[in-house]
Protein backbone atom coordinates (compact mmCIF):
# COMPACT_ATOMS: atom_id res chain seq x y z
CA UNK A 1 0.00 0.00 0.00
CA UNK A 2 1.16 3.80 -0.92
CA UNK A 3 2.07 5.62 1.85
CA UNK A 4 -0.19 9.20 1.84
CA UNK A 5 2.44 11.70 1.76
CA UNK A 6 -0.42 14.66 3.31
CA UNK A 7 -1.89 13.08 6.18
CA UNK A 8 -2.63 16.38 8.27
CA UNK A 9 -4.40 14.71 11.29
CA UNK A 10 -2.67 12.40 12.97
CA UNK A 11 -3.19 10.37 16.05
CA UNK A 12 -2.86 11.61 19.54
CA UNK A 13 0.56 10.71 21.71
CA UNK A 14 -1.73 8.86 24.19
CA UNK A 15 -3.47 6.70 21.59
CA UNK A 16 -0.28 5.92 20.55
CA UNK A 17 1.59 4.96 23.70
CA UNK A 18 -1.88 2.82 24.47
CA UNK A 19 -0.96 0.72 21.62
CA UNK A 20 2.55 0.05 22.20
CA UNK A 21 1.54 -0.64 25.45
CA UNK A 22 -0.86 -3.19 24.65
CA UNK A 23 -3.35 -1.61 26.95
CA UNK A 24 -6.24 -0.19 23.83
CA UNK A 25 -9.54 -2.32 23.31
CA UNK A 26 -9.45 -4.30 20.08
CA UNK A 27 -11.55 -1.71 17.99
CA UNK A 28 -8.97 1.06 18.60
CA UNK A 29 -5.59 -1.19 18.30
CA UNK A 30 -7.71 -1.51 14.60
CA UNK A 31 -7.71 2.11 13.99
CA UNK A 32 -4.14 2.37 14.62
CA UNK A 33 -2.50 -0.42 12.64
CA UNK A 34 -4.75 0.56 9.72
CA UNK A 35 -3.76 4.19 10.23
CA UNK A 36 0.03 3.36 10.47
CA UNK A 37 -0.63 1.39 7.11
CA UNK A 38 -1.17 5.08 5.76
CA UNK A 39 1.08 6.94 7.73
CA UNK A 40 5.09 7.12 8.36
CA UNK A 41 5.10 9.50 10.77
CA UNK A 42 2.67 7.58 13.17
CA UNK A 43 4.51 4.70 12.57
CA UNK A 44 7.75 5.78 13.52
CA UNK A 45 5.99 7.40 16.54
CA UNK A 46 5.18 3.97 17.43
CA UNK A 47 8.33 2.75 17.13
CA UNK A 48 9.97 5.61 19.57
CA UNK A 49 7.17 4.54 22.17
CA UNK A 50 7.83 0.96 21.72
CA UNK A 51 11.46 1.15 22.83
CA UNK A 52 10.40 3.48 25.86
CA UNK A 53 8.09 -0.19 26.56
CA UNK A 54 11.38 -2.14 26.13
CA UNK A 55 13.80 -0.06 28.59
CA UNK A 56 10.97 0.01 31.07
CA UNK A 57 11.29 -4.17 30.85
CA UNK A 58 14.90 -3.91 30.87
CA UNK A 59 15.71 -1.18 33.13
CA UNK A 60 12.86 -1.76 35.98
CA UNK A 61 14.05 -4.26 38.37
CA UNK A 62 10.87 -3.97 40.82
CA UNK A 63 9.07 -6.38 38.35
CA UNK A 64 11.69 -9.47 37.86
CA UNK A 65 10.03 -12.12 38.34
CA UNK A 66 12.71 -15.55 38.83
CA UNK A 67 11.39 -18.58 36.79
CA UNK A 68 10.47 -21.78 37.70
CA UNK A 69 13.02 -24.56 38.13
CA UNK A 70 13.74 -26.14 34.95
CA UNK A 71 11.95 -23.22 32.84
CA UNK A 72 15.23 -23.13 30.42
CA UNK A 73 14.77 -26.93 29.87
CA UNK A 74 11.31 -26.70 29.08
CA UNK A 75 11.80 -23.90 27.17
CA UNK A 76 14.17 -25.79 25.28
CA UNK A 77 12.18 -28.50 24.30
CA UNK A 78 9.39 -26.04 23.37
CA UNK A 79 11.94 -24.73 20.90
CA UNK A 80 12.89 -28.31 19.68
CA UNK A 81 8.80 -28.40 19.12
CA UNK A 82 9.18 -25.94 15.97
CA UNK A 83 7.51 -22.91 15.79
CA UNK A 84 3.97 -22.29 16.08
CA UNK A 85 2.34 -22.06 12.57
CA UNK A 86 0.71 -18.59 11.97
CA UNK A 87 -1.83 -18.61 9.78
CA UNK A 88 -2.10 -15.00 7.66
CA UNK A 89 -4.74 -14.25 4.90
CA UNK A 90 -3.90 -12.97 1.66
CA UNK A 91 -3.96 -9.20 1.16
CA UNK A 92 -4.67 -6.85 -1.90
CA UNK A 93 -1.92 -4.70 -2.63
CA UNK A 94 -3.65 -1.22 -3.85
CA UNK A 95 -6.59 -1.44 -2.11
CA UNK A 96 -8.72 1.60 -0.47
CA UNK A 97 -8.74 -1.19 2.70
CA UNK A 98 -4.87 -1.08 4.40
CA UNK A 99 -4.31 -4.89 4.83
CA UNK A 100 -5.36 -4.55 8.60
CA UNK A 101 -9.15 -3.74 7.67
CA UNK A 102 -9.44 -6.63 4.87
CA UNK A 103 -8.39 -8.98 7.50
CA UNK A 104 -11.22 -7.72 9.89
CA UNK A 105 -13.92 -7.40 6.61
CA UNK A 106 -12.71 -10.61 5.78
CA UNK A 107 -12.31 -9.43 2.24
CA UNK A 108 -11.85 -6.46 0.11
CA UNK A 109 -14.20 -3.55 -0.87
CA UNK A 110 -16.58 -5.75 -2.46
CA UNK A 111 -17.04 -8.23 0.40
CA UNK A 112 -17.71 -5.34 3.22
CA UNK A 113 -21.82 -6.15 4.09
CA UNK A 114 -23.64 -2.71 4.34
CA UNK A 115 -26.38 -2.02 5.93
CA UNK A 116 -28.26 1.06 5.08
CA UNK A 117 -28.98 3.81 8.36
CA UNK A 118 -30.58 5.81 6.27
CA UNK A 119 -30.40 9.22 4.15
CA UNK A 120 -28.00 6.94 2.04
CA UNK A 121 -25.49 6.50 4.89
CA UNK A 122 -24.55 2.65 5.04
CA UNK A 123 -22.34 1.47 7.78
CA UNK A 124 -21.05 -2.32 8.44
CA UNK A 125 -19.98 -3.33 11.71
CA UNK A 126 -16.73 -5.13 12.28
CA UNK A 127 -16.32 -8.00 14.90
CA UNK A 128 -14.41 -6.67 17.84
CA UNK A 129 -14.01 -6.74 21.42
CA UNK A 130 -16.64 -5.28 23.25
CA UNK A 131 -15.09 -2.94 25.17
CA UNK A 132 -15.31 -0.69 22.04
CA UNK A 133 -16.59 -0.97 18.71
CA UNK A 134 -15.36 -0.47 14.88
CA UNK A 135 -17.43 0.23 11.68
CA UNK A 136 -16.92 1.10 8.15
CA UNK A 137 -18.97 4.23 7.43
CA UNK A 138 -20.03 5.53 3.53
CA UNK A 139 -21.30 8.90 3.59
CA UNK A 140 -22.98 9.65 -0.28
CA UNK A 141 -20.86 12.41 -1.61
CA UNK A 142 -22.07 15.52 -0.65
CA UNK A 143 -23.93 14.20 2.24
CA UNK A 144 -24.02 14.83 5.96
CA UNK A 145 -23.28 12.54 8.68
CA UNK A 146 -25.78 12.64 10.98
CA UNK A 147 -25.35 15.00 13.63
CA UNK A 148 -24.42 13.87 16.70
CA UNK A 149 -22.11 14.22 20.19
CA UNK A 150 -20.14 11.96 21.94
CA UNK A 151 -19.42 10.20 25.06
CA UNK A 152 -16.02 8.44 25.19
CA UNK A 153 -13.49 8.79 22.36
CA UNK A 154 -14.51 8.59 18.75
CA UNK A 155 -11.93 8.18 15.99
CA UNK A 156 -12.97 8.25 12.41
CA UNK A 157 -9.95 7.90 9.89
CA UNK A 158 -10.99 8.41 5.70
CA UNK A 159 -10.00 5.86 3.45
CA UNK A 160 -12.02 7.16 0.72
CA UNK A 161 -13.37 10.40 -0.67
CA UNK A 162 -12.72 13.32 2.06
CA UNK A 163 -15.24 14.90 4.73
CA UNK A 164 -15.56 18.03 6.68
CA UNK A 165 -16.43 20.07 9.55
CA UNK A 166 -17.12 22.93 11.36
CA UNK A 167 -13.49 23.32 11.63
CA UNK A 168 -11.16 21.05 9.33
CA UNK A 169 -10.78 18.85 6.29
CA UNK A 170 -10.14 15.14 5.86
CA UNK A 171 -8.72 13.56 3.49
CA UNK A 172 -7.51 10.05 2.62
CA UNK A 173 -5.60 8.67 6.29
CA UNK A 174 -6.33 11.88 8.25
CA UNK A 175 -7.94 10.98 11.59
CA UNK A 176 -10.61 13.33 13.62
CA UNK A 177 -10.34 12.24 17.10
CA UNK A 178 -12.95 13.73 19.10
CA UNK A 179 -13.54 13.47 23.07
CA UNK A 180 -17.13 14.24 24.93
CA UNK A 181 -17.34 18.21 24.29
CA UNK A 182 -17.12 17.73 20.37
CA UNK A 183 -20.80 18.41 18.70
CA UNK A 184 -20.10 18.15 14.83
CA UNK A 185 -21.83 17.83 11.74
CA UNK A 186 -19.34 16.47 9.57
CA UNK A 187 -20.31 16.28 5.56
CA UNK A 188 -18.57 14.21 2.96
CA UNK A 189 -16.74 16.00 0.22
CA UNK A 190 -19.02 16.87 -2.95
CA UNK A 191 -16.32 14.90 -5.23
CA UNK A 192 -16.35 11.38 -4.40
CA UNK A 193 -18.69 8.96 -1.75
CA UNK A 194 -16.99 8.77 1.74
CA UNK A 195 -15.94 5.86 3.34
CA UNK A 196 -14.61 5.96 6.65
CA UNK A 197 -13.21 3.50 9.37
CA UNK A 198 -14.95 4.53 12.98
CA UNK A 199 -14.23 3.29 16.39
CA UNK A 200 -15.62 4.35 19.88
CA UNK A 201 -15.29 3.27 23.18
CA UNK A 202 -18.86 4.58 23.97
CA UNK A 203 -22.46 4.35 21.93
CA UNK A 204 -22.62 7.37 20.16
CA UNK A 205 -25.59 9.69 20.54
CA UNK A 206 -27.88 11.35 17.81
CA UNK A 207 -29.63 14.36 18.13
CA UNK A 208 -32.37 13.47 15.35
CA UNK A 209 -35.33 11.48 15.71
CA UNK A 210 -34.64 9.43 12.75
CA UNK A 211 -31.35 7.99 13.64
CA UNK A 212 -32.35 8.34 17.21
CA UNK A 213 -34.66 5.35 16.28
CA UNK A 214 -32.46 3.50 13.86
CA UNK A 215 -29.73 3.55 16.64
CA UNK A 216 -31.47 1.36 18.62
CA UNK A 217 -31.70 -1.17 15.44
CA UNK A 218 -28.48 -0.84 14.26
CA UNK A 219 -25.95 -0.57 17.30
CA UNK A 220 -24.71 2.45 16.22
CA UNK B 1 31.00 3.01 24.73
CA UNK B 2 30.58 2.23 28.50
CA UNK B 3 29.36 -0.91 30.03
CA UNK B 4 25.59 -0.33 29.18
CA UNK B 5 25.62 0.51 25.74
CA UNK B 6 28.28 -2.65 25.50
CA UNK B 7 25.52 -4.90 27.19
CA UNK B 8 23.50 -4.22 24.51
CA UNK B 9 25.42 -4.63 21.73
CA UNK B 10 26.54 -8.17 23.85
CA UNK B 11 22.55 -9.43 23.64
CA UNK B 12 22.33 -7.93 19.34
CA UNK B 13 25.68 -10.43 19.37
CA UNK B 14 23.92 -13.27 21.43
CA UNK B 15 20.83 -12.54 19.08
CA UNK B 16 22.92 -13.27 15.83
CA UNK B 17 24.58 -16.75 17.61
CA UNK B 18 21.33 -17.74 18.10
CA UNK B 19 19.90 -16.53 14.38
CA UNK B 20 23.27 -18.40 12.86
CA UNK B 21 24.48 -20.90 15.06
CA UNK B 22 21.36 -22.02 16.94
CA UNK B 23 23.72 -21.40 19.78
CA UNK B 24 22.39 -22.54 22.93
CA UNK B 25 24.88 -20.73 25.37
CA UNK B 26 23.70 -17.42 24.67
CA UNK B 27 20.19 -18.39 24.25
CA UNK B 28 20.31 -19.77 27.99
CA UNK B 29 22.37 -16.35 28.39
CA UNK B 30 19.03 -14.43 26.86
CA UNK B 31 16.50 -16.60 28.60
CA UNK B 32 18.17 -16.01 32.08
CA UNK B 33 18.47 -12.04 31.88
CA UNK B 34 14.90 -11.07 29.81
CA UNK B 35 12.87 -14.46 30.91
CA UNK B 36 12.06 -12.94 34.51
CA UNK B 37 11.79 -9.55 32.49
CA UNK B 38 9.19 -11.01 30.81
CA UNK B 39 7.43 -13.11 33.42
CA UNK B 40 7.06 -10.30 35.83
CA UNK B 41 5.43 -7.82 33.19
CA UNK B 42 2.65 -10.76 32.34
CA UNK B 43 1.90 -10.91 35.92
CA UNK B 44 1.62 -7.04 36.48
CA UNK B 45 -0.88 -7.30 33.09
CA UNK B 46 -2.46 -9.67 35.14
CA UNK B 47 -1.81 -13.47 34.56
CA UNK B 48 -1.30 -15.79 37.47
CA UNK B 49 2.58 -16.86 38.53
CA UNK B 50 2.03 -20.61 36.60
CA UNK B 51 0.09 -18.69 33.11
CA UNK B 52 3.11 -16.11 33.37
CA UNK B 53 5.68 -18.58 33.29
CA UNK B 54 4.38 -20.71 30.46
CA UNK B 55 3.60 -17.15 28.44
CA UNK B 56 7.08 -16.24 29.02
CA UNK B 57 8.68 -19.91 27.94
CA UNK B 58 6.26 -19.37 25.03
CA UNK B 59 7.96 -15.36 24.38
CA UNK B 60 11.50 -17.00 24.98
CA UNK B 61 11.04 -19.79 22.62
CA UNK B 62 9.75 -17.23 19.85
CA UNK B 63 13.12 -14.96 20.35
CA UNK B 64 14.75 -18.38 19.12
CA UNK B 65 12.11 -19.48 16.31
CA UNK B 66 12.16 -15.78 14.86
CA UNK B 67 15.39 -14.72 15.45
CA UNK B 68 16.12 -14.20 11.72
CA UNK B 69 13.46 -11.03 11.73
CA UNK B 70 14.91 -9.21 14.80
CA UNK B 71 16.80 -6.04 13.07
CA UNK B 72 19.33 -4.59 15.65
CA UNK B 73 19.40 -1.15 13.03
CA UNK B 74 15.85 -0.98 14.30
CA UNK B 75 15.35 -1.88 17.67
CA UNK B 76 17.16 -2.96 20.77
CA UNK B 77 16.48 -6.96 22.16
CA UNK B 78 15.04 -5.63 24.65
CA UNK B 79 12.70 -3.49 22.85
CA UNK B 80 11.93 -6.54 20.46
CA UNK B 81 11.20 -9.00 23.03
CA UNK B 82 9.17 -6.50 24.82
CA UNK B 83 6.85 -6.35 21.79
CA UNK B 84 6.65 -10.06 21.33
CA UNK B 85 5.34 -10.36 25.37
CA UNK B 86 3.43 -7.26 24.33
CA UNK B 87 1.43 -9.39 21.76
CA UNK B 88 0.97 -12.35 23.62
CA UNK B 89 -0.37 -10.75 26.61
CA UNK B 90 -3.43 -9.04 23.85
CA UNK B 91 -3.50 -13.30 22.63
CA UNK B 92 -3.68 -14.85 25.82
CA UNK B 93 -4.53 -12.45 28.48
CA UNK B 94 -7.39 -9.92 27.03
CA UNK B 95 -8.15 -12.75 24.78
CA UNK B 96 -8.00 -10.21 21.67
CA UNK B 97 -6.98 -10.68 17.89
CA UNK B 98 -4.51 -8.02 18.02
CA UNK B 99 -4.60 -6.26 14.06
CA UNK B 100 -1.35 -5.73 12.25
CA UNK B 101 -0.41 -3.02 10.20
CA UNK B 102 0.72 -3.96 6.55
CA UNK B 103 4.66 -4.46 6.71
CA UNK B 104 6.59 -2.16 4.49
CA UNK B 105 7.61 -4.38 2.35
CA UNK B 106 11.26 -5.19 3.39
CA UNK B 107 12.05 -7.33 6.22
CA UNK B 108 15.58 -6.93 8.40
CA UNK B 109 18.50 -6.67 6.23
CA UNK B 110 21.25 -9.53 6.22
CA UNK B 111 23.90 -8.01 7.20
CA UNK B 112 22.67 -4.84 8.18
CA UNK B 113 25.46 -1.90 8.45
CA UNK B 114 27.61 -1.85 11.48
CA UNK B 115 27.31 1.74 12.11
CA UNK B 116 23.69 1.97 11.62
CA UNK B 117 23.49 -1.01 14.53
CA UNK B 118 25.54 0.87 17.27
CA UNK B 119 23.53 4.00 16.60
CA UNK B 120 20.25 2.73 17.08
CA UNK B 121 21.75 0.14 20.49
CA UNK B 122 23.38 3.91 21.63
CA UNK B 123 20.32 5.71 20.90
CA UNK B 124 18.27 3.21 23.33
CA UNK B 125 20.75 3.57 25.89
CA UNK B 126 20.27 6.88 25.91
CA UNK B 127 16.77 6.20 26.39
CA UNK B 128 17.34 4.33 28.92
CA UNK B 129 19.20 6.88 31.07
CA UNK B 130 16.63 9.32 30.05
CA UNK B 131 13.93 7.14 31.28
CA UNK B 132 15.88 6.37 34.87
CA UNK B 133 16.76 10.33 34.98
CA UNK B 134 12.92 11.33 35.02
CA UNK B 135 11.26 13.07 38.15
CA UNK B 136 9.96 10.13 40.37
CA UNK B 137 6.26 11.28 39.45
CA UNK B 138 7.16 11.01 35.50
CA UNK B 139 9.06 7.68 36.06
CA UNK B 140 6.23 6.07 37.55
CA UNK B 141 3.57 6.84 35.61
CA UNK B 142 5.77 6.02 32.79
CA UNK B 143 6.06 2.64 34.29
CA UNK B 144 2.26 2.22 35.10
CA UNK B 145 1.33 3.08 31.00
CA UNK B 146 3.69 0.31 30.09
CA UNK B 147 3.58 -2.36 33.40
CA UNK B 148 0.12 -2.96 34.29
CA UNK B 149 -2.46 -3.10 31.42
CA UNK B 150 -3.98 0.08 32.68
CA UNK B 151 -5.12 3.02 30.55
CA UNK B 152 -4.76 6.29 31.42
CA UNK B 153 -8.44 6.41 33.73
CA UNK B 154 -7.30 2.99 35.39
CA UNK B 155 -4.16 4.77 36.46
CA UNK B 156 -6.24 7.64 37.80
CA UNK B 157 -8.67 5.58 39.46
CA UNK B 158 -5.99 3.39 40.56
CA UNK B 159 -3.68 6.04 41.98
CA UNK B 160 -6.56 8.82 42.82
CA UNK B 161 -4.78 11.59 40.92
CA UNK B 162 -6.92 13.57 38.59
CA UNK B 163 -7.01 12.54 34.73
CA UNK B 164 -5.60 15.57 34.01
CA UNK B 165 -2.75 15.28 36.42
CA UNK B 166 -2.15 12.01 35.02
CA UNK B 167 -2.10 13.11 31.34
CA UNK B 168 0.07 16.11 31.85
CA UNK B 169 2.70 14.02 33.76
CA UNK B 170 2.51 11.61 30.75
CA UNK B 171 2.65 14.33 28.48
CA UNK B 172 5.72 16.11 30.09
CA UNK B 173 7.69 12.75 30.48
CA UNK B 174 7.32 12.15 27.08
CA UNK B 175 8.60 15.78 25.98
CA UNK B 176 11.66 15.22 28.50
CA UNK B 177 12.60 11.85 26.44
CA UNK B 178 12.14 13.56 23.11
CA UNK B 179 14.61 16.16 24.19
CA UNK B 180 17.20 13.62 25.26
CA UNK B 181 16.98 12.28 22.11
CA UNK B 182 17.78 14.92 20.04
Amino acid sequence: MMMEQNIKHHLTDEILMGYAAGTLPEAFNLMVATHVSLCDTCRAQVAALESIGGEVLDLTADNVVSMDEGSLAATLSLIAGGPVEEIRMPRVKDSILPGPLQDYVGGDLKDIQWRSVGLGVKQAILPTSKDASARLLFIPAGAAMPDHGHHGTEMTMVLQGAFQDEDDYFARGDVEVADSDLHHTPVADIHEDCICLAVTDAPLRFNGLLPKIAQRFVRI
Amino acid sequence: MDEIGGKRMLWVDHMIRIRDAQDQSAFAELFSHFGPRVKGFLIKSGADASLAEEVAQEVMATCWHKAHMFDPARASVATWIFTIARNRKIDVLRKQRRPEPEDLGWGPEEDPDQADVMALQQESEILGRAIAELPAAQRELIEKAYFGDLSHSEIADQTGLPLGTIKSRIRLALERLRHAMK
